[in-house]
């Protein structure tokens, strides 16, 4: 804010004069990196195969139609599969991820200079590698298989329901904590009567939307051999199957928006 | 029965919320603890049951030092004070008889708190307390169904639930419109006198306080500069309390105060905040 006497009583800007230029710099410095990063990315495409992509897209789309219909009598034991990879996935991550998020809590943590740092670096852990990353290691470790797709999709999900849970624990009504303290409660009831029932809200939306997204993750873990429709897909586009390639995208569109209805339901029925 | 001596806390920040309290609180006494806002009514109380950790001084409840114990005998210390809450602190995702049982908390072992399974002698005597308070249709009602009376009357009960010997409150009537305020208060006062339990209540409006408590501390800057009877709630002690302004002239606090004017109902729930 920025108020300068004047003769005829006070002017008021948003912006001192510093702060203006300083902003204008800023927007320069944004656009330079654009050109920059731009100039970089393009420096070894070769433009000739940009041209003809609309030909080459046409080209495909046409190899593609009409999808090969019988081709899902062999889809649905790995679409069976890919959900419980999901739902298997985010129940162990549940069981995982909620002893992390009140260690990590900042008013729930039993040490914030020792043990709330472990669990932070756990769920920043979690979060920074893909599922498809972790399902590479684990087939490595553990042979291809659903097992290694559970586990991956868990190791993943554990840091995304252990940050926005933590998050939502460190959001609730402490006076209603302290009521129940104040009635000669112990810790642990405490935190079954004054810290559960505030947070169940958002704990129900947070693993429900996570399942939603696991369907989805769990579509390319066959991919690397870890279970699942993706290695369908990936068997079909090594194999130039086209129209098995649609079916399958077809298949996984309509899982991906069955699971949103579910998940929306149960969502407004829990909350 | 309740004793505090030279109670003193003096916040991280260096505020000295309250500096060598000395009370004494018979039993059966309903004490009202005045002051401004930030003259440590709230610290006070919660010094008792130790929600805040005292800096120095000494509290005891009967014989037993309050201010010695250990988080097990502190946690049994508890259920023996009922604490009543500014905006109810209900749990308010919990039904009405959860909340009223959480009372219970102290007495039952966790396992049993966790699966909601209750001694048939604590539903018996919650069921009571509900039908006590007036609030037996909304028993299975969740806390943030309910009005702000009735929140605080889940309040009282839930403290009431626990047993105890005082009650601890903290300005019941804050977010309350008059009539509920007055009504809230006379439940109080009522209980108090049907159980024998002393109380401390954190109030701001000075009429409810003179028309409903037996005794007044009045407390500023975290000193006791009053403790006597409603009666000696003069004009000259109210200013020593909150600080100069015309007392006279917005209630009948003063004998010498003008006549209520014509066409102005003189009721106290319109004079409801000083």
């Amino acid at each position: 804010m920025a108020i300068r006497q004047a003769p005829h009583g006070p002017i008021w800007r948003k912006r001192t004069t510093p702060q203006s230029i300083a902003l204008w710099f800023g927007w320069l410095l944004l656009v330079l990196l654009f050109v920059l990063a731009w100039e970089a990315m393009t420096r070894n495409q070769i433009w000739a195969f940009v041209w003809d992509a609309p030909e080459q897209a046409a080209d495909l789309f046409g190899r593609m139609v009409p999808p090969r219909w019988s081709y899902m009598d062999q889809l649905w034991v790995p679409l069976w599969d890919t959900i419980n990879i999901a739902t298997l996935g985010t129940l162990l991550a549940i069981v995982l991820a909620v002893p992390v998020a009140f260690l990590a809590a900042r008013n729930t943590t039993p040490s914030p200079l020792l043990v709330r740092p472990i669990a932070i670096f756990i769920i920043v852990a979690s979060r920074s590698v893909n599922a498809l990353i972790w399902a590479l290691l684990l087939v490595a470790i553990l042979g291809p298989g659903l097992l290694a797709g559970i586990i991956a999709i868990a190791l993943r999900s554990i840091g995304f329901i252990g940050k926005l849970l933590y998050e939502a624990i460190e959001e609730i009504d402490l006076r209603q904590v302290e009521a129940v303290r104040a009635t000669g409660a112990g810790p642990a009831q405490v935190l079954d009567y004054g810290i559960v029932p505030q947070i169940m809200p958002a704990f129900a939306g947070i693993t429900l939307f996570r399942w939603d997204i696991n369907i989805r993750e769990s579509t390319v873990l066959g991919l690397v051999g870890a279970g699942g429709i993706g290695l369908q897909l990936k068997a079909s586009v090594d194999g130039l199957a086209w129209p098995q390639v649609t079916l399958i995208f077809i298949v996984i569109l309509t899982t991906v928006i069955l699971s949103e209805w579910v998940s929306a339901r149960v969502r407004a029925a829990l909350i | 029965m309740l004793r505090l001596e030279s109670l003193t806390k003096r916040y991280r920040t260096g505020d000295l919320a309250l500096s060598e309290i000395s009370l004494a609180i018979p039993a059966g006494q309903v004490v009202g603890l005045i002051g401004p806002s930030g003259a440590g009514k709230s610290t006070l109380i919660r010094c008792v049951n130790r929600l805040v950790e005292p800096t120095s001084g000494r509290i005891w409840l009967d014989d037993l030092e309050l201010t010695r114990l250990g988080r097990r005998g502190l946690r049994h210390a508890r259920r023996r004070m009922g604490m009543i809450f500014q905006e109810y602190a209900l749990v308010e995702r919990l039904t009405v008889m959860e909340n009223l049982l959480s009372g219970r908390l102290g007495y039952v072992s966790f396992w049993s708190s966790l699966i909601r399974r209750f001694p048939p002698a604590d539903i018996e005597n919650a069921f009571r307390l509900l039908d006590r308070v007036g609030l037996m249709e909304h028993a299975d009602k969740r806390a943030d169904a309910l009005s702000g009376g009735q929140r605080q009357r889940v309040g009282i009960a839930r403290a009431l639930a626990q047993e105890p010997e005082i009650l601890l409150v903290d300005e019941p009537t804050a977010s309350l419109d008059p009539k509920t305020s007055r009504q809230i208060m006379r439940l109080l006062r009522e209980v108090c006198a049907e159980r024998g339990l002393a109380a401390i209540v954190n109030i701001h409006d000075v009429l409810l306080a003179r028309e409903f408590m037996m005794r007044i501390v009045g407390l500023r800057a975290g000193a006791i500069v009053y403790d006597g009877g409603p009666d000696g709630l003069t004009p000259a002690v109210l200013t020593e309390i909150y600080g100069e302004e015309d007392w006279a002239a917005s209630s009948d606090l003063s004998d010498t105060g003008p006549s209520p004017r014509p066409g102005v109902p003189d009721t106290d729930e319109l004079v409801g905040a000083l």
